[in-house]
């Protein structure tokens, strides 16, 4: 049996390229990944990622008449790879033009016109496979290749015609990334200033089916559109830079080619173009889970981060608003506060902190300098901690007064919307909310809540 | 030709009806979710569905083989729930590459088209693999799940009856999708149109996707065996996106899909054991007879939506260009008529008579639409003015010059703007507008210009010396 785990001495002879067709194959499926990476990004920004699957489908019909024809004039030249290829080209762009058609002149939107088209085109080359095989040369046709992709089998000339193709598509990628990213981004905008929005346009799609029809012979007609579609995908969750996102995408494509070429040739059961893809996915989802843009470990310890702030805020906040009804409202607060002590209780009636909640939560505030124990059970703001406090206050006060005068919020109400935003608000905006409330523009100002302040009801409580 | 023709159908067998009363139970099967796919703009949601498909059907054949092999299922009830485990397999995996899509939809923050190419084309992948790996155990041809066999399906009977098994089971789906669609229509529709609305009506639209998802994936599998993967899109699709054209309510949408879809599967089959034949044996290619009827159906649909985008009464293109080429008509030989009442009024009032400028091809055709009324006549190797003709020009220049009064007083505009925008909504005014713009303006007898206004006659004057 052929089909079990390879030993070593093949895992070198695979891994070191010895084999010719390895290496020639490796080549030039890696050329196609990374073309493949360049056109999906801007497929991915335009909207656009399914429009490889129409064309990828409508193909099928033009490999099968590009075969009938070339049997019709000459009997035996039908498996021309450059011939069906033309012809697979030829009828991707007609279901591309297709679908445009519909979606402008009919009121199919375009989710239909693409299926309609894709599945039709298919009918269309299923019946002329039919016929194909009812011919006496059809049978030796192996037209078959085209769907599922036979990577292992190219020969030398298949290979180079991916490899130029590929390296074509990459090129006129880079000298046009700047229009492309522009009719991306704002094709009104570049209309008016007199690029030719749809000869660019067809070009991107031209670019797409070229992908579609040089990666038919390798990942094959229902799979192709995987080359297109994950590797930009996975590359939108390392970057917000176009620019990167090619470049990465590229890569990823690169890169699931080589894996999915090396470990179909190791295990010679497993189809190349389903292992590519299958590489591509593996990235994608090490993509979505650590990418540094929007994977989940990206989002999670941003999460972890900005919670740990909004509950020291709150602690900082809730010291404050104890303290303040026993400062001398004549002199300057910011003094005033390291001199009070709060208890643990008298916060806990404040807010809904359990004990280990809110020990835990001074813990840290303790590590940062902004409150130091006092006493068995309460605590005080540290210098730090009482300046911290009063920007905290005073944010949130500035906006609870900024929505009470400019959105005309009741005073019952603003005090939630401010605590989503007192976290937020920068220095500058807290500077300019104040010019435009109090036209006082000293750091030290404190306004009064604009709301009765609930106090903590916890006999004892005091300095 | 079309003795050629005849002369295949002579051939017809009741195999070959078998053929088309399991296309057609197929078809229409499948249009009845695309209905709903289509409204939600979820088309390609079937395409998805179709490829994950695969790594479901493998998974689900595993798993039976295995129960087998354990002894918990016998040989005889493994034979027999074959389709169940085909329909339970694509409908659990279809649920999930919809859960996936969204998943990664929402995680990559990527639009919905990338995320369903992402998920699709893994899992397709993955039961690629799959049925490679286990060919052997599996009963499973990628080409015919692709293709789909119809014609060696209806060999396939029920015991004692002429009956395909394929068209019983399309059959109960189909009923089964009528079914749902008669009792939930009313929650179909609002969470497709409104889903909003729906969530307050207790209709959760993740609930309805997700069912929606689920049957359609039952169908999908259940239409595989007889016409494959890829062209149940066709028959999702096709058919729906004619209905589409064709008529507007979604009650009727599901009426006329039905009945596409039944005519594109008659009109498939008889296509396919024709058409190939007649064509190319012209070519030069001897041998061929028929083709696949599936693809044909496919290609039917493809014809039958293309003939409908061009001659649909209401929104085919042909209708649409009849219309708009019958106003451009209508519109230049108002404004001849306009021409030539203004020429009278200068002539009366001894001044210089508007020029009547080109007569190119479409005011041609004004001109013998205008005669044919009876609105104008050739006197003198010009045109006049008929009694008719001029109550309707009369009528115009009323609508015109009221406009012209009307855009005066209530909008800034200097006086030489206001022709223009009463020369293009002159065609549209009617009596009832005239009277009220009329009573808003206390009955002028003059436009800002200085221009009598005709008054409003009920019927064409004497013939008068124009």
């Amino acid at each position: 049996m052929n089909d079990g785990w390879p030993d070593s001495g093949q895992i070198i002879r695979v891994l070191a390229l010895q084999d010719y067709n390895t290496r020639v194959v490796l080549l030039g499926t890696t050329l196609l990944g990374i073309a493949g990476g360049f056109v999906g990004v801007f497929l991915l920004l335009r909207r656009r990622s399914l429009t490889a699957d129409v064309v990828s489908h409508a193909t099928f019909p033009g490999i099968a008449l590009a075969f009938l024809i070339c049997e019709a004039l000459a009997p035996g030249s039908g498996k021309s790879t450059p011939a069906l290829l033309s012809g697979a080209f030829a009828t991707g762009i007609l279901g591309l033009i297709c679908t445009t058609l519909i979606q402008r002149y009919t009121r199919v939107k375009e989710d239909a016109a693409q299926a309609l088209v894709l599945s039709v085109f298919f009918g269309a080359g299923v019946c002329l496979f039919t016929v194909i095989q009812s011919i006496p040369a059809g049978n030796s046709a192996g037209l078959g290749q085209f769907i599922y992709g036979k990577a292992a089998s190219m020969i030398a000339a298949d290979v180079r015609l991916i490899a130029w193709g590929s390296l074509a598509v990459a090129v006129i990628f880079l000298l046009l990334f700047k229009e492309l990213t522009l009719i991306s981004f704002d094709e009104e905008f570049a209309a008016a200033q007199g690029w030719p929005v749809v000869l660019l346009d067809l070009l991107l799609l031209g670019m797409v089916t070229s992908v579609t029809v040089i990666g038919l012979q390798s990942v094959g007609m229902l799979l192709v559109v995987a080359l297109m579609v994950i590797p930009a995908t996975a590359a939108r969750c390392w970057t917000h830079n176009l620019r990167s996102m090619a470049l990465i995408s590229a890569a990823i494509g690169g890169w699931s080619a080589i894996l999915g070429v090396l470990l179909s040739a190791l295990l010679p059961r497993l189809a190349a173009g389903a292992v590519i893809v299958l590489a591509g996915t593996g990235m994608f989802i090490v993509s979505i889970l650590i990418g540094t843009r929007s994977g989940i470990l990206a989002r999670a310890i941003h999460r972890f981060r900005r919670d740990r702030a909004i509950a020291r805020d709150h602690l900082l906040r809730a010291m404050f608003e104890a303290i303040e009804p026993r400062c001398q409202p004549s002199a300057d607060l910011g003094e005033q506060l390291p001199l009070h002590a709060v208890r643990f209780a008298e916060l806990q009636a404040n807010r809904s902190w359990s004990p280990a909640r809110l020990r835990k939560l001074v813990r840290r505030a303790q590590r940062l300098g902004l409150v130091v124990e006092f006493g068995d059970a309460g605590i005080k703001l540290t210098e730090r901690g009482a300046d911290a406090a009063c920007r905290v206050v005073r944010n949130h006060r500035l906006w609870e007064i900024y929505l009470i005068e400019f959105a005309d919020r009741s005073p019952s109400r603003v005090d939630r919307d401010a605590d989503d935003i007192e976290h937020f608000l920068g220095p500058e905006i807290a500077g300019r909310l104040e010019k435009l409330l109090t036209e006082r523009s000293s750091p030290a100002f404190m306004p009064p809540s604009p709301h009765v302040i609930p106090t903590a009801t916890v006999p004892g409580a005091g300095p | 030709m079309i003795r050629e023709f005849l002369q295949v159908l002579e051939t017809w067998s009741s195999l070959d009806t078998w053929i088309v009363v399991t296309s057609v139970v197929a078809s229409m099967s499948c249009a009845i979710p695309g209905v709903f796919l289509l409204v939600r703009r979820q088309s390609m949601l079937g395409d998805t569905l179709s490829h994950t498909a695969l790594p479901g059907i493998a998974l689900a054949f595993l798993t039976a083989i295995w129960l087998r092999d354990r002894g918990w299922l016998d040989d005889a009830t493994y034979v027999n729930s074959r389709h169940l485990i085909l329909v339970t397999g694509a409908m659990l995996i279809g649920v999930l590459a919809s859960f996936l899509t969204e998943t990664v939809q929402k995680l990559g923050q990527v639009e919905a088209n990338a995320a369903l190419g992402v998920v699709f084309t893994s899992l397709f992948a993955v039961g690629l693999l799959m049925v490679r790996r286990f060919a052997d155990r599996i009963d499973l041809d990628p080409d015919c799940v692709l293709y789909g066999t119809i014609e060696t399906t209806v060999v396939d009977t029920i015991a004692g009856t002429p009956i395909p098994r394929a068209a019983v089971i399309n059959g109960a789906v189909l009923l089964l999708n009528l079914l749902l669609t008669v009792v939930f229509f009313k929650e179909l529709r609002l969470s497709a149109f409104d889903a909003a609305f729906a969530t307050t009506m207790g209709i959760p639209p993740t609930v309805m996707h997700y069912t929606l998802t689920a049957v359609t994936a039952a169908t999908l599998v259940a239409a595989f065996e007889s016409v494959g993967s890829i062209l149940v899109i066709a028959m999702m699709v096709g058919p729906v996106a004619t209905a589409r054209l064709l008529t507007d309510g979604l009650r009727s949408m599901v009426v006329w899909s039905l009945l596409v879809a039944a005519v594109a599967a008659i009109v498939g089959h008889v296509a396919a054991i024709t058409l190939p034949g007649i064509l190319f044996r012209r070519l030069g290619f001897a041998t061929v007879t028929d083709a696949s009827t599936a693809g044909m159906t496919a290609v039917a649909c493809g014809v039958l939506f293309f003939a409908a985008a061009l001659f649909g009464p209401r929104y085919g293109v042909m209708c649409r260009l009849v219309r708009r080429t019958r106003l451009a008509i209508q519109v230049a030989g108002e404004d001849i008529l306009g021409l030539l009442y203004r020429g009278e009024e200068a002539r009366a009032a001894k001044e210089m008579e508007p020029p009547f400028g080109r007569v190119g091809r479409l005011r041609r055709f004004a001109i013998l639409w205008l005669r044919w009324k009876g609105e104008v006549s050739r006197v003198e190797r010009t045109w006049r003015l008929t009694s008719v003709g001029r109550h309707h020009a009369e009528l115009l220049v009323r609508s015109h010059r009221l406009w012209e009064t009307y855009m005066a007083k209530h909008f800034e505009l200097p006086d030489d703007h206001l022709h223009e925008t009463a020369e293009r909504v002159e065609h549209f005014i009617d009596q009832d507008l005239r009277v009220r713009i009329a009573a808003e303006l206390a009955a002028p007898s003059r436009d800002p210009h200085g221009r009598e206004i005709p008054t409003e006659l009920s019927k064409p004057t004497t013939p008068s010396a124009g």
